[in-house]
């Protein structure tokens, strides 16, 4: 796992390791600002072309550029490393606008949205994921020329995430 | 935003020549209820998540994350940035119920 940690490109680096501290301002007014789309129902969640499609606007999306690493075998789909590195110059007229993460099989599609300009340097996220059972994860990337890039992954989790129950345990 | 926020913030090699990049490693507190889940009575135990993390470089937006409940207890973000000037980085984190978690760090860049 140590290759999510030890990053060359980064002689410095700021960990911020922040506890959940109880004087978390409270943000009256615009909490209710920002939406998302939820479609449908619970149980009726887009399938994996479509939140794909969503996330592109109907754009082509084509195989390549992007690095998207994730363990093949997962024994614990609640916090599953992974990390995206997309092949850009993060120049201001050539970067990285967004990176996507979607899921299969999960009750919802999305996983998440990272949003980058040219002032990251770098196209690389990394983040922490929930798979609630094997299945196939998408990393998808949008250029700033309006481009789509993709990369599939396919992961056998041992442990699920999301469907345990509290009442049982 | 007190700056008891800061106490947890490595305060290491906080210091990078001017163009470049950095890493950033942002890790938060938080259950991420995906809202899937029914607690010991049977009711579900309703949605809160953090839904947006945002990362601002002396006052200007750098980076930012919309999150979903597929991402794991305890968000952990890892992103870079180009070193341009000697200031404050900022994370904010905020959840469904319009709780905001907040942090900072200071850079000098040379």
């Amino acid at each position: 796992m140590s290759k999510y940690f030890d990053d060359s490109a980064s002689s410095a680096e700021i960990f911020l390791r922040h506890t959940l501290n109880r004087r978390e301002l409270l943000l009256r007014g615009t909490a209710g600002i920002i939406a998302f789309a939820i479609p449908l129902g619970a149980h009726a969640r887009p399938t994996l072309d479509e939140a794909i499609r969503s996330f592109t606007g109907g754009a082509e999306v084509r195989t390549g550029r992007v690095k998207f690493e994730i363990s093949p075998l997962v024994e614990n789909g609640n916090a599953v490393p992974v990390s995206v590195d997309v092949e850009s110059p993060m120049t201001a007229v050539d970067h990285v606008r967004r990176i996507a993460l979607f899921n299969e099989k999960n009750p919802q599609a999305d996983v998440a949205i990272f949003h980058l300009s040219a002032r990251a340097g770098r196209a690389r996220i990394a983040t922490r994921i929930r798979l609630a059972t094997s299945q196939v994860v998408v990393a998808a990337a949008e250029m700033s020329d309006g481009s789509f890039w993709m990369s599939k992954a396919s992961v056998i989790v041992t442990l699920a995430a999301c469907i345990e129950d509290v009442s049982k345990s | 935003m007190s700056p008891s926020h800061d106490a947890r913030a490595d305060q290491r090699t906080k210091t990078a020549a001017r163009g470049e990049i950095i890493e950033i490693r942002a890790l938060v507190a938080h259950p991420m209820e995906t809202g899937y889940r029914e607690g010991p009575n049977g009711a579900v135990i309703p949605r809160n998540i953090i839904k947006r993390f945002v990362c601002k470089y002396a006052g200007e937006e750098v980076f930012a994350a919309e999150l979903f409940p597929a991402i794991a207890a305890n968000p952990y973000i890892a992103f870079t940035t180009v070193a341009t000037t000697t200031g404050t980085l900022t994370f904010e984190w905020i959840d469904d119920q319009g709780e905001v978690q907040a942090a900072s760090a200071e850079i000098t860049v040379t």
